[in-house]
C-alpha cells in the first residue's frame, strides 16, 4: 500500500466532501436526467480529462438542447482511489443519478463497474485504459467508450513489431491498468515472433524516478522499451530516458498510452519522434476541427484529446438513446437504456460514425500518430502527423476472444 | 562477468550510483526539515510544497523572466524562503506554545492550499523545464550511461549538507541557535533576538527545500504533486536518522537512497514500501531514531 499524503485524508474527507445534490421536487426528478461525471481533479491524470472533461459533457447537453426532459451535470473527484471512487458511486445512484461517466483509473473504473451492475443503473467508461471492462468483466450496464489496452496494444505495440523492435522490456505501473497493457501488448510481440526480455512493476502512484528501471532495460538489450504507464508517469519516463541516452543506442521507446496533454507537457524538443496511438486528434478532419472550435469557449488555451472528448460523444450518444426510449422508462432499467444504446448507431464530430457491440465496447478507429518535431510544428497545440489508420471493426479485440459472458457464441 | 546474487556486478554498480542520486534528494530534503524541527519544534508539512515552489520559481523564473538555471539556484530559494518567512510570521509563530499536532496541522493545511492554488493555475501534467547546457551530455561507463545532471546534484548535495551541518555544529551562529532550542528564555536574557533567528531558520529550512526544488526541475516533471510523492519518504527518512539529528538526517538520507536503489532491482513492487519498513524497524529497536538522543 503507497502512504500519501491525500491517501492520508481521503477516508475521512472522501465522505465528507461529497458533492451534495441539490434536491429537486418529485415532478422535477422524474422528468431529470442526471450524469455524474467522476473523474480525477486533482491527481496525476486530471489533465487528461478532469475539467476538462467535464466541460465536453456539458458541451453535449447544451448542444443537445431542450427534448422536452431536464439535463443536470454532476461531478465529483475520485482521487484515483478505487474505495473513494465505489463511495461516490454508491451515493450516487441511491441519490438519482442515472448515468455515471468518465471514470478514469483502471482499478477505480472496475470497482464502479460492479456498483452499476449492482444498482442497475448506466455507466459509461471514457477514462479506463483496461480491456477487462468488455472482457472477463464485461457487464450489461457498461459501455466501454474510444479505447482500450488492446486497442493501444495492437496499434502502436503492432506497429513497433512491423519496424523491427522484435525484442521488449516493459516498465509497468502496478496496478490493473498496467498489467493489462503489458499482457494486451506482450501478445502481439509474441504473435509477431517477437520476444519479452524482461519487465519492471513499479509502485504507482508513489514513483517518481525511473533512471534504476529505464538502466535496467537497457542493460536486458532490449530493443524496444513499452512504457505500461500513463500521465506523469510517462513524462517522467521519458524524459529520464532522453538523459539517460536510451535513445541514443538505438533503443526505441514505445509511449504504449499517451495523450494530447502529455506531449504538451513534455514540450516538443523531447517528445519529438515518440510513436503513439489516439483515436481522436483536434486536427484530424473538418469534423474535429468543427467540434475543437466550438469546444474553445469551454476549454479556453486547452485542445481537448480522446479521453475528454470521449465524454462529449458518449454523453450525446445517451442523450439520443433516453431520448428515444423516454425519461420515464430509463429510469427503471440501466440495462435497457445500455441495450437502446447500443441498437442506435453512434455518429458524432469527435469519432465519425460508430457503433456499441454486444460486449459493450464502442467502436471507433484508431490512429497511430507521430509526434512532430519543433520545426514541422506550426503553431501551438500542431502536435501530430498521422501514420496509420486502423479501421474501427479491426481496431479492438474481436468479441469471441475478450471472454465476455454477454457475447453469444 | 562478476555477477552478485545474479545480478552483472557492473549494473549492480550503476543502480548504487543511481540510489545515491536520490538519496541526495533524501538528505537535502530532509536536512530542512531537521533543522525545522531541531530549532522550532515544527513538523514542517509543507515542506513537499515548498519544494514543488521552488522547481515552479524556476521555471516561471526562465519562462517569464528568461532568468536560466543558474541564477535561478540562487534566486528560487531567496524567492521561496521569504515566502517561508511570511508564513512563519503570519501563521507558525503563532503555535510555538502549543502541542506539535497543531503545528502539523497547520503546515499540513498550507500545504494543500499551495498545491491546490498551484494545481488550478498549472494543471497537472507538469511544464517543460531544460537540463541547463553546462550539465547536459553524459558520460558513458561503458555499462551505464552516467547524465553528468545527475553527478551535478550528489554534488550539490554534498556541500549543501556539509555546509548546514558546519554552520550548526562550529559556528557561534549556530551556538547561538542550538542554545537557543535547549533554553530560548535565558538566550534572549543575554540580547539574542530569538524569535527574529527562529524565523530566519524557518525561512533557510524552507530555502533548502526549494534549492532541492530547483535541482529537481530538469529530472522530474515540474508539477504541483512532486512534492507529496517524496515528503513522505522524507519524514520517515527523517524519523530513521533520529528527529531533529542534522547529521542523522544526512547520513539516513544518502543510505536509505542506496537501499531503494538495491530494491528497485531484487524486488522493484517493493521499492516504495522498503523505506516504511526500516522505519518500523528502527522504531522498534530505537525509538529516538539512529542518531537521536535522549
Amino acid at each position: 500500500m503507497s502512504l500519501t499524503r491525500r491517501g492520508l485524508i481521503a477516508a475521512s474527507v472522501g465522505t465528507t466532501m461529497m458533492p451534495a445534490l441539490p434536491r429537486l421536487s418529485r415532478a422535477q426528478a422524474a422528468n431529470t436526467i442526471r450524469i455524474g461525471v467522476l473523474n480525477d481533479q486533482s491527481g496525476a491524470y486530471r489533465d487528461i480529462s478532469g475539467p476538462y472533461g467535464v466541460e465536453c459533457t456539458r458541451q453535449a447537453v447544451a448542444e443537445f438542447g431542450n427534448k422536452g426532459f431536464n439535463i443536470e451535470v454532476i461531478t465529483a473527484d475520485h482521487q484515483n482511489k478505487p474505495d473513494v471512487g465505489v463511495n461516490i458511486a454508491r451515493q450516487w445512484y441511491d441519490q438519482g443519478v442515472d448515468m455515471i461517466l468518465d471514470v478514469p483509473t483502471s482499478s477505480v473504473g472496475l470497482a464502479v463497474n460492479n456498483v452499476a451492475r449492482e444498482k442497475n443503473k448506466a455507466y459509461i467508461n471514457t477514462g479506463s485504459a483496461t480491456s477487462d471492462l468488455t472482457g472477463a468483466q464485461c457487464s450489461p450496464n457498461t459501455v466501454h467508450w474510444m479505447y482500450d489496452t488492446y486497442m493501444l496494444a495492437k496499434s502502436t505495440g503492432g506497429a513497433m513489431v512491423k519496424a523491427g523492435g522484435d525484442s521488449w522490456f516493459f516498465i509497468t505501473a502496478d496496478y490493473a491498468f498496467g498489467h493489462a497493457l503489458e499482457r494486451d501488448t506482450t501478445t502481439f510481440v509474441r504473435a509477431a515472433g517477437g520476444r519479452v526480455a524482461g519487465s519492471v512493476k513499479y509502485p504507482f502512484p508513489a514513483t517518481s524516478d525511473f533512471s534504476s528501471f529505464l538502466v535496467q532495460a537497457q542493460a536486458s538489450r532490449a530493443k524496444v522499451i513499452g512504457l505500461a504507464n500513463a500521465g506523469a508517469d510517462t513524462i517522467n519516463s521519458i524524459k529520464q530516458a532522453a538523459e539517460f541516452g536510451v535513445t541514443r543506442r538505438g533503443v526505441k521507446l514505445a509511449a504504449l498510452l499517451m495523450f494530447l496533454p502529455d506531449v504538451h507537457a513534455l514540450g516538443l524538443q523531447t517528445a519529438q519522434g515518440l510513436v503513439l496511438t489516439e483515436s481522436f486528434y483536434w486536427d484530424l478532419n473538418d469534423r474535429t476541427r468543427a467540434v475543437s472550435e466550438r469546444l474553445r469557449p469551454r476549454l479556453k488555451d486547452v485542445r481537448p484529446n480522446m479521453a475528454s472528448i470521449a465524454n462529449y460523444s458518449a454523453t450525446l450518444h445517451y442523450l439520443k438513446a433516453i431520448a428515444d426510449m423516454g425519461v420515464a422508462a430509463s429510469k427503471t432499467s440501466g440495462v435497457e437504456v445500455i441495450n437502446r444504446m447500443k441498437a442506435i448507431p453512434c455518429d458524432d464530430d469527435a469519432f465519425g460514425a460508430g457503433r456499441i457491440r454486444e460486449d459493450g465496447r464502442k467502436l471507433c478507429p484508431s490512429y497511430l500518430f507521430e509526434v512532430k518535431s519543433p520545426a514541422e510544428s506550426k503553431g501551438a497545440w500542431d502536435y501530430y502527423k498521422l501514420l496509420q489508420t486502423t479501421p474501427a471493426e479491426e481496431a479492438f479485440r474481436p468479441m469471441n476472444e475478450g471472454g465476455c459472458s454477454l457475447v453469444r457464441s | 562477468m562478476d555477477e552478485i546474487f545474479g545480478i552483472p556486478a557492473p549494473l549492480l554498480f550503476g543502480q548504487l550510483l543511481l540510489g545515491l542520486i536520490n538519496g541526495a534528494f533524501y538528505a537535502m530534503l530532509s536536512l530542512g526539515l531537521a533543522v525545522i524541527f531541531g530549532l522550532l519544534n515544527i513538523v514542517n508539512m509543507a515542506h513537499g510544497a515548498q519544494f514543488m515552489m521552488g522547481a515552479f520559481a524556476a521555471w516561471m523564473l526562465l519562462a517569464w523572466g528568461g532568468i536560466g538555471y543558474w541564477w535561478a539556484l540562487l534566486l528560487s530559494p531567496l524567492i521561496v524562503g521569504t515566502i517561508g518567512v511570511i508564513l512563519e510570521k503570519l501563521f507558525i509563530s503563532k503555535l510555538y506554545k502549543l502541542d506539535h499536532l497543531y503545528g502539523l496541522l497547520l503546515t499540513f493545511g498550507l500545504a494543500l492550499i499551495i498545491e491546490g492554488v498551484f494545481r488550478n493555475e498549472f494543471g497537472s501534467s507538469g511544464l517543460p523545464y531544460r537540463i541547463p547546457a553546462e550539465l547536459s551530455g553524459a558520460w558513458d561507463f561503458g555499462f551505464m550511461f552516467m547524465p553528468v545532471y545527475r553527478g551535478w546534484v550528489v554534488v550539490a548535495a554534498l556541500v549543501l549538507c556539509l555546509t548546514t551541518w558546519l554552520l550548526i555544529e562550529k559556528t557561534r551562529l549556530g551556538a547561538y541557535l542550538r542554545a537557543a532550542t535547549e533554553n530560548a528564555a535565558l538566550v534572549q536574557a543575554f540580547g539574542v533576538n530569538v524569535p527574529r533567528m527562529v524565523t530566519l531558520t524557518y525561512g533557510a529550512g524552507v530555502a533548502l527545500a526549494a534549492i532541492g526544488g530547483v535541482l529537481a526541475a530538469p529530472i522530474y516533471s515540474v508539477n504541483p504533486q512532486m512534492g507529496s510523492n517524496l515528503i513522505i519518504v522524507v519524514f520517515a527518512v527523517v524519523v530513521i536518522g533520529g528527529m531533529g539529528s542534522i547529521l542523522g538526517s544526512i547520513l539516513t538520507g544518502f543510505t536509505l537512497g542506496i537501499v531503494e536503489g538495491l530494491t528497485k532491482v531484487f524486488w522493484p513492487e517493493a521499492s516504495a514500501t522498503v523505506i516504511f519498513v526500516i522505519m518500523a524497524i528502527v522504531l522498534l529497536a530505537r525509538p529516538a531514531g539512529l542518531f537521536g538522543r535522549k
